[in-house]
């Protein structure tokens, strides 16, 4: 369970936002709206523990994230507006790489199945370099089927993504919460998700 | 998290950095053809003083291999903290100081570690004897990765700081300096006889300390950029 108590972002001589409470529970996804600018982002990063709230403390399962470190961090997927897609990687090393780099070694076969179910079938050796934006996308989110976690933070997943990739996008998210996930995701497009989604609006 | 897993995560990265500098060569034999050139360029302008050039050719090995390090350093975590990697490696399972301490090997790999192999070959311009030549090899194996780790560090702070190239030399020469001044004064000693051996330990000391304390530091700096 991601409880956020009394949340407060500064930004500059800004306060982003302030007081701002949630709690997320198994199997719950968490919508997080606002106009550009509003402190998705950085909320999204304070959830991960990339940067520290100016108040207010962020909990998993009970625990302070800042004291649980590499325990939260072995449950938690991020995925920021860098894709971390190496260009001069082929699809297949930058799926397996950025699997190992994150604690969690997959083998080969695993990783060329993550490629083909989000559509990158026979693009799997050739270099990101050469791939379109949406196909880069689809790389950096193989990270969602290899690495086994519980908590997903989405940033704007769906950039650059075209219809089928968004169907298919949603379909691994609704398996991810089915199966007890969690997710936290920002989003400017309407996310066709079956289960209830829970919307959190700033600004 | 099991040992096993932290090993092969370290193994990971130090493959990965070499597999991209694969794909990439040009940047690290920009760092190698510096330093020759460097080298060479001394016994062209001075002549054929044999006296002056085995007297200067420690020094001016190390200078060059101390610069041509720097010019590597920036590269370090740059490319990583444009394209969202660094941050990916700061909420890996795995801790950052294991990711950071396999990039920091494999800049040693691609920068020291040349530059050391090379040292004989361009050491031969000076007419540095054969048992110095292989003082100034082992000086450069045991110095070299402390250049790394040092620069590491300097590499952390600046990222992300605009006109971070100009700023890493000026935090991380003076530093470099007591490496210099052993690695430099092993050979010499060894060359007047009196022996190498206080200067290597002493340099071998450096790269304990700086390899407790390098990975560390670094990993604290790197958070501070990403915040």
């Amino acid at each position: 369970m991601l409880e956020a108590s009394n949340l407060e972002c500064v930004r500059g001589e800004k306060s982003l936002f302030r007081g701002l409470s949630f709690r997320l529970e198994t199997g719950a996804c968490l919508m997080v709206q606002g106009a550009n600018g509003s402190g998705k982002t950085s909320l999204l990063r304070m959830l991960c523990g990339l940067s520290q709230p100016a108040q207010g403390e962020i909990r998993w399962n009970g625990g302070p994230i800042r004291k649980l470190a590499e325990d939260y961090r072995g449950e938690l997927l991020y995925c920021g507006h860098a894709g971390a897609v190496k260009e001069d990687l082929t699809a297949l090393e930058n799926a397996r790489l950025s699997a190992t780099l994150a604690g969690s070694a997959v083998d080969e076969d695993a990783a060329r199945q993550a490629l083909r179910q989000l559509g990158l079938k026979g693009r799997e050796d050739l270099p990101a370099r050469v791939l379109s934006a949406g196909q880069k996308r689809r790389v950096a989110l193989t990270r969602l089927l290899l690495e086994k976690r519980r908590l997903w933070v989405l940033d704007e997943p769906l950039t650059a993504l075209d219809k089928a990739a968004v169907a298919n996008l949603c379909g691994v998210i609704d398996a991810h919460l089915a199966g007890g996930g969690m997710a936290v995701l920002t989003s400017h497009q309407e996310l066709p998700l079956a289960g209830r989604v829970d919307h959190l609006r700033l600004g | 998290m099991a040992e096993a897993n932290l090993t092969s995560a370290l193994a990971a990265v130090i493959r990965r950095d070499l597999l991209l500098a694969m794909r990439r060569k040009s940047d690290v034999l920009t760092t190698l053809f510096f330093f020759v050139i460097v080298v060479s360029l001394f016994p062209l302008g001075i002549g054929p003083e044999m006296e002056m050039l085995r007297r200067i050719a420690p020094g001016i090995l190390w200078v060059a291999a101390l610069l041509a390090t720097m010019l590597a350093l920036p590269r370090l975590f740059a490319a990583d903290y444009a394209d969202g990697t660094l941050e990916q490696m700061a909420l890996s399972a795995v801790p950052l100081g294991v990711l950071v301490t396999g990039k920091i090997v494999a800049h040693w790999l691609l920068s020291g570690l040349p530059l050391a192999l090379l040292a004989p070959v361009l050491g031969l311009q000076f007419d540095l004897q054969a048992d110095a030549l292989g003082v100034m090899v082992l000086a450069l194996l045991i110095g070299t990765p402390v250049l790394s780790l040092i620069g590491a560090v300097g590499a952390g702070l600046t990222l992300g700081v605009r006109g971070g190239g100009v700023l890493v030399s000026l935090l991380v020469l003076p530093l470099y300096v007591p490496v210099l001044i052993f690695g430099a004064g092993a050979v010499e000693s060894h060359i007047s006889g009196l022996g190498a051996t206080a200067h290597l330990s002493l340099l071998a000391a450096f790269l304990a300390l700086a390899a407790f304390f390098g990975p560390w530091a670094t990993t604290v700096a790197l958070r501070i950029a990403l915040e």
